[in-house]
């Protein structure tokens, strides 16, 4: 077992109450931070720590911290994304709904750090019973003196709210959260200016996921050195893991950064191998997202090393061989899963979830859908399989926010590594579409 | 002050000025098409991308390369900036793909279109789209709509510019459209049939760059390439009263504001000069108007003979003259 920073209590009966939270610890680093420590000591902390964002992208939290504008006389922002929606993620939700207290805490040391005094956590429109949780949680935590005015007696006031989006995916594309929280239509904004510099309310602006700033509190209670010692290399501390498909046990799992992929699936602490016994045909390791990967690849990089769970090991290999971490969706397909049918089924979301604002995305996600569409319904021609390339390579890269990219990835590497597949699809109109039918051929040859 | 070199053409430009406007203070052929950037409106730009292009050097201080294409309407300069743009191959496909895009949905219907003749789009696939289209799907189609009297609304051929929405946000007092929807099901609209009722509401016509909010008293009426622009001015107590006419003879057509090469208005007009003053004898006509964009417009202009306008490949051999050598 490795060590527990996020999951350690959060099984324990009545975590989500004050009281027995702070029975377990809880809130040891506000007053730890506030009383004891500056502002910049604290974001030293976290630089020291390693910590990268883990809503995705990967980007050292201390680093974008030190990158917050500090101008006289106009607040600072501290904002949590959990705006947590993309396909194969789940592991935000769980932890706020069994520990609410935890992110609270790590929402007040973190905009301590930042000099925030006023917070946000933007929330997910579907998961309205969570925002209570949190509600009911924040409340607690105004009655016990650690939010609002003068906290623990230290002279730093904080406001913290929960707002809820409207059940857009785009909106979790930093950006597009900060225009919908003020109230706008969510279309993400052009950058520069980057939110550290102009963000929410035109005032500088931090946005964490929800796993990072919950980090924060335990480098703060054990120092970021600490911290740093957990995990291999620049992927440092623990993550959490979203597992989902066709595996024994799936569930939220927090690993220490460097458990061998092969691990993850096989062992019984996690997903305890493939359900029914069956093959492992491909793995999409961090989210719809990011480009999905075929067994073989999935267990050793190119190279022939042995794949382990950290942004650069993932990674390894860039997108010819390799794939992303990301959020940590690790979703796990069996032989009896068609490939053509599952990409179809993410580009009918990208088309669906596409906010509109520019040209390449709005039509290119469309696009890609109806030629996936004709494709696994026995429609499409030879030419097509080309043309799904070209596209994801038009949209890719050019458009505002990231949602291009995220359209185009697992379009374009379903293709660089399933392409017989699609072949068969198109070859073999009837036999394709018949209930249940999968390809099998490139999956023989795999173990062979 | 910041020097930018853009397609090997060395500018000097204020800081904070964009990219876009940097190549526009050179001119000619190396300046990227914009299809949603728009001078005067605040906000407008990034959004279309067909004016991506390479930055190979970001400044003299941190001379890396920008990792992605960017859109050169909304990055501003840097000292040292090096900036690749006709002459960059990379730039050139990523433009006509997106073209390619902006033309799926497009019901290509330039032959019953007012806009035709005086269109970025069409200009645009003009120079960078292709013959034959790779899209077989039905195109996405909707219902005309009336926003008042006055403009008419084809959904169909909308770009989603935004251009005039930030028209209405910023140049008259209550917006009543907006973008409803989101993704390619993004649509122009008031939500509930609304009319568009404002002095100034006439301005989105002339902001759209496409033909999908046009003038109702000028639909259908002639082509835009055979009507003679005239410049003329009347005392309007609302605006200021300076527009281009557009007639025929002595019968005005039509009545839009001034614009420059890249059809960004100079002045914004009035509803009461745009829509009613429809007769020679409200106007003080100040002479031919000289029209700068490369469009079919200024390919038959009776002031000065044009010669070879870009924009048109293949023009007639009839229609190209020889300018008088100075």
């Amino acid at each position: 077992m490795g060590i527990k920073i996020l999951t350690e209590h959060i099984n324990v009966p009545g975590i989500e109450t004050l009281e027995v939270y702070r029975k377990h610890g809880g809130y040891r680093s506000v007053e730890k931070a506030l009383k004891t420590m500056t502002p910049d000591e604290v974001v030293e902390e976290v630089k020291t720590s390693g910590l990268r964002g883990r809503g995705g992208a990967g980007f050292p939290a201390g680093m974008k911290w030190s990158f917050l504008a500090k101008p006289e006389g106009v607040p600072r922002y501290l904002v949590c994304n959990a705006d947590e929606s993309e396909p194969g993620t789940f592991k935000d939700r769980v932890f706020m709904e069994k520990n609410p207290h935890a992110l609270i805490e790590g929402m007040i040391t973190s905009s301590y750090a930042l000099g925030a005094n006023t917070s946000y956590i933007y929330i997910r429109g579907e998961l309205l019973f969570v925002l209570r949780i949190l509600e009911k949680a924040i409340a607690e935590a105004y009655a016990a003196g650690l939010l609002g005015k003068n906290i623990l007696g230290s002279g730093y006031d904080l406001d913290l709210h929960v707002a809820p989006g409207g059940g857009a995916y785009i909106c979790g594309e930093e950006t597009a959260l900060l225009e919908s929280l003020e109230g706008k239509r969510g279309n993400p904004r052009n950058k520069p200016p980057f939110p550290a510099v102009k963000g929410l309310f035109q005032s500088p602006t931090v946005v964490n996921n929800v796993e990072t700033i919950a980090s924060v509190p335990w480098i703060v209670n054990n120092t970021g050195a600490e911290y740093a010692k957990i995990g291999i290399g620049r992927s440092t501390g623990t993550k959490l893991i979203s597992a989902s498909g066709n595996i024994n046990r799936p569930g939220v799992y927090e690993i220490e950064l460097g458990v061998p992929v092969e691990e993850f699936i096989y062992s019984d602490e996690y997903c305890g191998g493939i359900w029914k016994g069956k093959q492992l045909k491909a793995v999409v390791p961090g989210g719809s997202s990011v480009p999905i990967l075929p067994a073989d690849l999935i267990m050793k990089t190119a190279a022939g090393e042995q794949r382990l769970m950290t942004y650069e090991s993932l990674s390894d290999g860039g997108f010819v061989s390799g794939s992303m971490l990301g959020s940590g969706a690790f979703i796990v397909f069996d032989e009896d899963q068609c490939i053509v049918r599952n990409t179809w089924n993410y580009a009918r979301f990208y088309h669906h979830e596409s906010c509109g604002q520019c040209s390449p995305c709005r039509e290119g996600t469309g696009w890609m859908e109806r030629v996936l569409h004709r494709i696994e319904h026995g429609h499409g021609h030879q030419q097509d399989i080309d043309l799904l390339v070209s596209v994801a390579k038009q949209i890719e890269g050019n458009t505002i926010c990231p949602l291009g990219d995220a359209a185009a990835w697992p379009v374009a590497s379903a293709i660089r590594h399933f392409r017989e597949e699609f072949e068969w699809h198109i070859k073999h109109p009837q036999e394709a579409t018949a209930p249940g039918a999968v390809y099998r051929g490139q999956l023989a040859a795999a173990t062979v | 002050m910041a020097k930018i070199t853009f397609d090997g053409i060395e500018v000097e430009v204020e800081d904070g000025t964009t990219i876009l406007q940097a190549a526009r203070k050179i001119g000619g052929d190396v300046v990227p098409p914009a299809m949603c950037f728009y001078t005067p409106l605040k906000g407008s730009g990034g959004k279309c991308r067909v004016c991506l292009v390479k930055v190979t050097q970001g400044s003299a201080r941190d001379p890396r390369p920008m990792p992605k294409l960017v859109a050169s309407c909304i990055t501003p300069v840097q000292d040292g900036m090096v900036v690749e743009n006709t002459t960059n191959e990379e730039v050139l496909n990523a433009r006509k793909g997106i073209v390619e895009m902006l033309l799926i949905n497009h019901p290509l219907d330039c032959p019953v279109c007012d806009q035709a003749g005086e269109c970025d789009l069409q200009n645009l696939s003009y120079e960078h789209g292709v013959s034959a289209t790779r899209y077989e799907e039905p195109r996405r189609t909707f219902d005309r709509v009336d926003l008042g009297p006055y403009i008419q609304l084809h959904m169909t051929r909308c770009i989603l510019c935004y251009r005039c929405v930030y028209t209405a946000d910023q140049i008259t007092e209550k917006r009543v459209h907006g973008v409803l929807g989101r993704g390619d099901a993004a649509e122009i609209g008031t939500y509930i049939e609304n009319v568009i009722d404002n002095d100034f509401s006439g301005n989105v016509i002339d902001v759209c760059p496409v033909g999908a909010l046009t003038d109702k008293t000028w639909r259908f009426k002639n082509r835009v390439w055979f009507t003679k622009p005239l410049n003329a001015h009347r005392d309007c107590p609302t605006c200021s009263g300076k527009v281009t006419l557009w007639g025929r003879g002595d019968t005005v057509l039509r009545v839009t504001a001034r614009k420059d090469e890249y059809a960004e208005v100079e002045e914004f007009i009035c509803n009461t000069c745009r829509f009613d003053k429809k007769e020679m004898t409200d106007w003080t006509i100040e002479g031919p108007r000289h029209i700068d964009r490369g469009s079919v417009i200024s390919a038959n202009h009776y002031e000065l003979p044009v010669v070879n306008v870009p924009i048109v490949p293949n023009l007639p051999k009839s229609t190209v003259k020889k300018m008088p050598t100075e």
